[in-house]
């Protein structure tokens, strides 16, 4: 392996540094009709007369568009596997408005003076109803947030839209109550999650043109390409054959663009007009109708005997879907699966869950995707059943967490025992790192200030297991130069380098001699896309498979030139080799054009049965003013079991990007609502993403298994990395303090406010 | 309304509308490495020199920059390749949307504190949000590209 | 989105000040606050050619033009050498470096914000504002002042011998304060300032001599009469919730800042 396990730099990473136009709206045509939606300003209101004509006057307007001019198709935006698990309650635009902003109108023109003008002039009346705000209270509430009867669910998922169900659901083995009663320590807490934002750099926008074949050309910051395809496609009720994708760069994505926000409205402006047009979402709109992770209320029960054997945990998940249930019955999944799979020894377990509609903004996919949420709950419980037992919670993790071969309950990804997993071994490794023997639970720095440690454990997949399609072409060029296609979406991750390294390897060549491409709908091989942590295993291996079979493809084109049978041709990436005679690669790569009848090009695919999970542990060490509740992570140490690290660099980014994300969750990122439903997050100003006075050291290291089924022997790592930052601050919060806050974010009001408390009693 | 300033060392004379703002009105001139990441003068994508000193682009009329210099991401290309090769060899880049903003503010550090201290830079650069990598990644290429310099220098 | 109908880069204060009698139009500071919103201004006035961007310092003032980046305030030797490093505290974590060359001294100050370190610093300094019509008179007053169509011109800091600390508690390092505190300790008295309470930054007077003599305490005493004046403004600084914490969270920073702030600074005969 000369390029696998290296930490090659990425392949755009000069275009990247100096700045090129490589972005969705430093492509755009400059004559592009530029787009701005009008928003419901109420929760829950109906369109009940709209008058677009004064707006349409107004010089360089190209069209102004409302419900009455979009198709009467119901469709859902998630980025999904046909048929998508998610619901078909969307229009692009629609009488009932169901969120504070969800569009009431598209204007399209030629300048943005002209379009924020007719934005001001479209009159609308609406008829206001009272919206439905409480996730408690919103299951077989009198009022519907969808009460129409188009609404559909492809699949049964326990939706139901006269309930204001976007999903339900209970899963279990054993009797849970019985083992609990059994237990002889037991926990009992609910801990609750915010609707977090992704907050990528580059906020949603997409352009589109027509062609000369009359087709729709969409390009598009996007992690899922060929979904959009389809979504575009039955959005303005036409043929996807008509519709064509192109990725650029993207900057940044974290599941956020595994939703299509923004693409329908160019598109149907394009569509309608024939002229190019282009939307660039604000971050404000970014913010308030995008697709922020679910909020949830997530109620754990927990318990285990004298030993601290873990023999029951019973989670029961209220997840928010918002307006709109894209990915609302997926994510919920992971909230049980991933966090009860961590724990070994379950006699019994149950898993029940209501997703429910409310009129707030619609959440979607946040890295991590409902294992963040779950995860933090149920390692928080057991950091609680731990002290509750005078138990150090590394040792509770040492007796029950996933060991390789073991039996693993309640995972999704059709495994029923851990395949490869070092579990124990980052857990040493990062008690090591910490010096957590000393340093748990906390120290008196002596000046106010104390210091405790944390810790969690976490587990994600690696894609969706007999769904998920990972894609790859590996073509021969005339120069014996590389050509790799493919569909999956580099967002910044790296995954068009990763997959060059794998090539590479493969062909025994070098990285510099492949192409990456990626990604145009029209050429490129099909792929799911970028998301359920699915590129690097399940896009990996069809580039491992298109590369072998491109081998035997040059070895048999080889061999013909050598006169030779092909089971007789050894290749080593430079000449094909038949007894005593050989010939090169470049000699191979320019038959290949004159007089060939023998393919030099391979498009392969693959899916797995099963979706192996990668493994962490996470340590947080955090520093409490005892008088302000001020907190500071001072030191995280993470060892991460992702498999062979194929890119060492790009997985310790990754794995160090997670965990400031998480530390953000755990930290600083809220979302408030008005008495009215209106986000009050709504900028920078007031969203508080990390900044990087905000973090202290953050020490990532590798504990690697070797997963079989894996291309090098990788797993994934994308998601993982945000699931320990949560119950680990919080849990090293509590040691350092003795207060246990249990809603997310805690903030130093949280903290102050509990010492006081503490002290008064 | 007419003026007249230096773009990356060429002297421009445009015609700029009284609201237009520096980022707009430098993206129209092909400054495309420019971005905007937010509304509210958070993010610090849209960094720019004016006079050598970074400013937020969003925030600055277009028409102040009469008489003035600009440096942008596209004016110094070849520092932009030195330090970026060490950015991308800790792979903390990532999605570069943040980069030409975090780089050119890196670039106004290192001529205000020759030698700024790892406590320093987070203060210098706190202005400049990333989302990808962390910020870990970012620090580690700074004190990495440093480091070269002064070896530069010493050999020198 | 702002819309700008004239630009003036006006040759002197008074040409500022006729076009600035028009309700409608405005004078531009660093923008950074006046880009968000969406006004329509009829006339956007622009002092930046008049060289008001500078800090003078004098034997006995500094003197600092309204167009004086905060940044050059957070560097400059003179002011943090006689706030104690103070100005440069106060200064340090709004937003960026890049926001805080943006951002001016006089837009600042005539915007009185309640989440303002800057209002909070100053009004705990000996500190007079010039306006063009009203003329000196001292910041403690002008922010009591409703908003007119008069002039900031110069921001003036007398060197009245004193120590100053400056202290804000934060929810991340570079966010809107959930609440600001400057104490100021001279030979005679202390001065002790909170802001974003969330309302505009208020001088607390020590109305019960609580702290008098203070200077003159030995560390003991003046422990007990710091925790004391630390109740007193508790109770007697008031405070309201918003997004970024409750009433009871910034009357309990209130008390632990006010705390810091004057065991911090200590008296004026005590060495460093």
């Amino acid at each position: 392996m000369k390029y696998v396990n290296q930490p090659v730099p990425k392949k755009d990473a000069m275009a990247l540094v100096t700045g090129k136009p490589v972005y969705t709206d430093d492509l755009a045509p400059k004559d592009c009709l530029i787009i701005k939606l009008l928003r419901s300003p109420h929760a829950n209101a109906w369109v009940e007369e709209i008058d677009t004509a004064a707006a349409e006057k107004i010089p360089g307007i190209a069209c102004v568009l409302t419900h009455k001019d979009v198709p009467k198709k119901r469709f859902a935006t998630a980025g999904q596997t046909y048929p998508e698990l998610s619901p078909y309650d969307r229009r692009i635009l629609d009488e009932h408005l169901r969120f504070v902003g969800d569009p009431v109108a598209i204007a399209a023109g030629e300048t943005e003076e002209a379009v924020d003008k007719a934005l001001k002039r479209i009159k609308v009346k609406y008829r206001v109803e009272t919206p439905v705000l409480d996730m408690h209270t919103a299951k077989d509430n009198a009022i519907l947030v969808h009460p129409e009867e188009d609404w559909e669910a492809k699949v049964p998922v326990g939706a139901d839209n006269k309930r204001n169900l976007a999903s339900s659901g209970t899963e279990g083995m054993g009797d849970v109550d019985e083992v609990l009663s059994r237990c002889k320590y037991t926990v009992d807490e609910v801990y609750h999650t915010k609707a977090d934002q992704q907050s990528m750099m580059e906020t949603f926008r997409t352009y589109c043109y027509m062609d000369y074949f009359g087709r729709l050309n969409v390009v598009s910051s996007t992690q899922i390409p060929f979904h959009l395809r389809r979504i575009v496609g039955t959005a303005l009720d036409i043929s996807p054959s008509k519709v064509r994708v192109i990725k650029p760069r993207i900057g940044g994505g974290f599941g956020a663009k595994q939703t299509s926000i923004c693409e329908v409205y160019p598109a149907i402006v394009t569509w309608k007009t024939g002229r190019p047009s282009k939307i660039v979402y604000s971050r404000y709109e970014s913010l308030i109708c995008a697709s922020p992770r679910h909020e949830m209320e997530v109620h754990v029960r927990v318990g285990a005997d004298e030993n601290g054997i873990v023999k029951a945990i019973d989670v029961y998940a209220l997840s928010n879907a918002g307006a709109y249930g894209d990915h609302s019955p997926t994510t919920i999944g992971l909230t049980g699966h991933k966090a009860i799979a961590l724990y070994r020894n379950l006699e019994a377990y149950r898993f029940n869950y209501d997703v429910v509609y409310t009129n707030v903004q619609a959440s979607g996919a946040y890295r991590g995707y409902g294992a963040t949420q779950g995860i933090y709950a149920v390692e928080s419980a057991v950091n609680e059943l731990a002290h509750k037992m005078n138990m150090d919670p590394a040792i509770i993790r040492e007796r029950n967490m996933p060991l390789e071969g073991e039996r693993m309950y309640a995972y999704d990804g059709n495994i029923t025992h851990a395949t490869s997993c070092t579990m124990d071994r980052c857990l040493a490794r990062a008690k090591e790192m910490m010096d957590w023997d000393a340093k748990y639970p906390c120290r008196d720095m002596g000046n106010g200030k104390v210091r405790g440690v944390g810790m969690a454990m976490a587990m994600q997949g690696s894609s969706i297991a007999c769904v998920d399609v990972g894609g790859a072409t590996m073509k021969l060029n005339e120069d014996a130069s590389y050509t790799l296609s493919l569909g999956c979406a580099d967002m910044g991750t790296g995954c068009d380098t990763i997959l060059a390294q794998m090539a590479a390897d493969c062909m025994e060549t070098e990285f510099s001699n492949v192409v990456v491409f990626g990604v145009d709908t029209d050429v490129s091989p099909y792929d799911s896309g970028s998301y359920a942590s699915a590129t690097t295993y399940a896009t990996g291996n069809a580039v491992v498979r298109a590369c072998q079979e491109l081998r035997e493809k040059i070895c048999k084109l080889g061999a013909k030139m050598l006169e030779a049978s092909p089971e007789e041709a050894d290749f080593d990436g430079k000449t094909v080799t038949c007894g005593e005679k050989s010939v090169t690669i470049e000699e191979i790569a320019i038959q290949g054009t004159c007089g060939n009848c023998q393919e030099l090009q391979v498009t392969s695919t693959f899916s797995s049965t099963m979706s192996p999970p990668p493994y962490m542990v996470g340590i947080a060490e955090v520093e409490v003013d005892k008088e302000t509740g001020s907190v500071e992570v001072v030191d995280y140490a993470a060892v991460v079991d992702c498999g062979t690290p194929i890119n060492p660099n790009l997985a310790r980014v990754q794995t160090e990007g997670g965990i400031v994300q998480g530390i953000g969750m755990a930290l600083t990122e809220d979302v408030q609502y008005t008495e009215k439903g209106k986000i009050r997050n709504n900028s920078f100003m007031q969203y508080k993403i990390p900044s990087r006075q905000d973090v202290g050291d953050i020490r990532v290291e590798f504990e690697s298994s070797y997963e079989k089924s894996g291309p090098f022997g990788a797993k994934s790592i994308g998601e993982l990395v945000i699931d320990t930052p949560c119950p680990a601050i919080a849990d090293a919060i509590y040691n350092a303090t003795g207060v246990r806050v249990r809603e997310l974010p805690i903030l130093p009001e949280k903290i102050a406010m509990g010492i006081l408390k503490q002290e008064l009693e | 309304m007419k003026i007249s300033f230096w773009l990356n060392g060429v002297k421009r004379e445009e015609e700029v509308a009284p609201d237009t703002m520096l980022l707009e009105f430098l993206r129209s001139l092909g400054c495309s490495s420019v971005k905007r990441g937010c509304e509210t003068a958070n993010c610090g994508l849209c960094t720019v020199m004016l006079e050598n000193r970074p400013v937020l682009s969003c925030s600055t009329l277009a028409l102040r920059v009469d008489g003035k210099k600009v440096v942008t991401l596209e004016g110094i290309q070849k520092e932009a390749e030195e330090f970026g090769a060490f950015l991308a060899g800790e792979g903390a880049e990532q999605c570069g949307f943040c980069n030409p903003g975090f780089i050119m503010n890196v670039f106004a550090m290192l001529r205000e504190l020759s030698n700024p201290t790892e406590e320093q830079i987070k203060e210098y650069l706190a202005g400049n949000l990333c989302r990808c990598s962390g910020f870990v990644g970012q620090t580690r290429s700074i004190l990495k590209y440093l480091q070269y310099k002064k070896s530069q220098e010493e050999e020198a | 989105m702002l819309k700008i109908k004239n630009y003036v880069k006006v040759e002197s204060i008074e040409e500022a000040w006729q076009l600035n009698q028009k309700r409608t139009a405005c004078v531009l500071g660093g923008m950074v606050w006046l880009k968000m919103g969406s006004r329509n201004v009829s006339t956007a006035i622009d002092l930046s050619g008049l060289g008001l961007d500078t800090i003078k310092e004098t034997d006995d003032a500094f003197v600092i033009g309204c167009m004086t980046p905060l940044r050059d305030l957070e560097l400059h030797e003179g002011l943090n050498c006689y706030t104690r490093g103070a100005m440069r505290e106060s200064l340090r974590h709004i937003v960026g470096v890049q926001f805080r060359n943006c951002a001016t001294a006089g837009g600042s100050i005539w915007g009185r914000y309640g989440f303002s370190d800057v209002l909070t610093m100053f009004l705990a300094l000996d500190t007079c504002v010039e306006l063009h019509h009203g003329g000196i008179i001292p910041l403690a007053e002008f922010v009591r002042m409703p908003k007119d169509r008069d002039i900031l011109v110069n921001i003036i800091v007398k060197k009245t011998p004193m120590k100053t600390v400056y202290l804000s508690q934060r929810n991340t390092k570079t966010d809107f304060p959930v609440l600001t505190c400057a104490v100021s300790v001279t030979e005679d008295k202390v001065r002790a300032v909170y802001g974003a309470r969330p309302a505009r930054a208020m001088l607390l007077e020590d109305e019960k001599g609580i702290l008098s003599g203070f200077s003159e305490m030995s560390e003991e005493e003046r422990e007990n009469v710091i925790s004391a004046f630390a109740g007193y403004a508790a109770e007697h600084v008031p405070t309201a919730g918003n997004m970024r914490g409750s009433e009871e969270y910034r009357t309990l920073l209130v008390k632990v800042l006010t705390k810091r702030a004057l065991k911090a600074a200590g008296g004026m005969k005590d060495e460093d």
